[in-house]
């Protein structure tokens, strides 16, 4: 019954789309440059930063996968900062205040941002009302068999006569 | 109400068709500064003329200045040179932060060119410009006479954007200053 596997599909999503919404960006990425930590902790959080943030100069590229000079002069800055026992947030103001939130992949939520992290999330809900309308909307309505029914004998005689003529023209 | 519904699709197309005509215009390349409004960094760095003279923020905020952001290995820096020089000519305020570059060569790029500078920061490991957010050369700043970056422009100043961009606000600031 496809009726039934497209409700499931349906229902499936509903729980897996935010699932992709809110996970973590992918690891995967590409950069030439070796750095050491004196702490290996703070080597995964450079890494996550490098990722997180975008190179100013460039078209959409992260300073990890970038290799412009000031890419590269945000990154030493990112590790002297690290080093120095700054938080992931202070890092991330720093950078800002001097290069804007354009440097952010993850922007913040305020108000000139709220569209951009909750428009994807409204348009997935009202699509996925849409196609349950489509799919699941039409009972509501009789549906066209019982409709001869709903005509009374007078009714019909009426219809058939107009049919005939209609035949004969 | 059916009849209606089907107009919804052609309005979406509108909608999207307008955001999609305004996008067409757009620089993608034009970042929002967050340094405009803000005070000018502070720094202490030599003076180009004269390794032994430290310059600090203090040498800035006393009148109307252009920054400019220059290097010898920056080609838009040639191209935008005499525009400079005709600026310094008509009497404008130009202080150059010599970004990333060598001295001697900076030195010699002046004595070819021409110099509009009123002196110059040598920012050898562009310091001063990552604090000011430059990300490459040119890039002007127009500060106002209390050191309060009012104006940035990303790339080459030439008539056009004089003309259109910065005199009147530079008339303006001079005005304010007096």
């Amino acid at each position: 019954m496809p009726a039934y596997f497209l409700k499931l599909a349906l229902t499936a999503s509903l729980f897996l789309i935010p699932l992709f919404y809110f996970s973590e960006p992918s690891k995967v990425w590409a950069s030439t440059d070796m750095v050491e930590f004196s702490d290996p902790q703070l080597r995964d959080r450079y890494y996550q930063l490098v990722q997180e943030l975008r190179c100013p100069k460039c078209q959409n590229q992260n300073l990890a996968d970038s290799n412009a000079p000031i890419s590269r002069d945000m990154k030493a800055q990112i590790y002297s900062m690290l080093e120095e026992k700054n938080t992931d947030d202070q890092i991330k103001q720093h950078l800002v205040s001097r290069y804007s939130e354009f440097v952010l992949y993850r922007p913040e939520v305020n108000t000139h941002t709220w569209f951009l992290w909750f428009a994807p999330l409204c348009l997935v809900i009202v699509g996925v009302f849409i196609v349950w309308r489509y799919a699941f909307g039409g009972r509501a309505q009789p549906d066209r068999k019982s409709n001869a029914a709903v005509l009374t004998k007078k009714q019909q005689q009426q219809l058939s006569q107009l049919l005939g003529e209609e035949d004969k023209l | 109400m059916k009849r209606i519904a089907l107009f919804v699709p052609l309005v979406v197309f509108a909608i999207l068709s307008l955001f999609l005509l305004k996008g067409l215009d757009r620089d993608p390349t034009e970042l929002p500064s967050a340094l405009v409004g803000e005070p000018f960094p502070t720094f202490t760095l030599p003076s180009l003329s004269d390794n032994q003279q430290l310059l600090t923020e203090r040498d800035i905020d006393s009148k109307v200045v252009l920054v400019n952001v220059w290097a010898t290995w920056c080609f838009a820096c040639r191209i935008e040179h005499p525009m400079l020089n005709q600026l310094a000519a008509e009497g404008v305020n130009i202080i150059g932060l010599n970004y990333k570059d060598k001295n001697d060569q900076a030195l010699q790029w002046l004595e070819q060119k021409g110099n509009p500078y009123l002196f110059n920061i040598v920012d050898a490991q562009g310091s001063l410009g990552f604090d000011l957010g430059v990300t490459g050369a040119p890039e002007t700043y127009l500060v106002d006479a209390s050191g309060t970056i009012r104006y940035r422009r990303v790339g080459v100043v030439d008539q056009r954007v004089w003309d259109d961009d910065i005199k009147d606000l530079y008339q303006q600031l001079i005005g304010e200053a007096d």
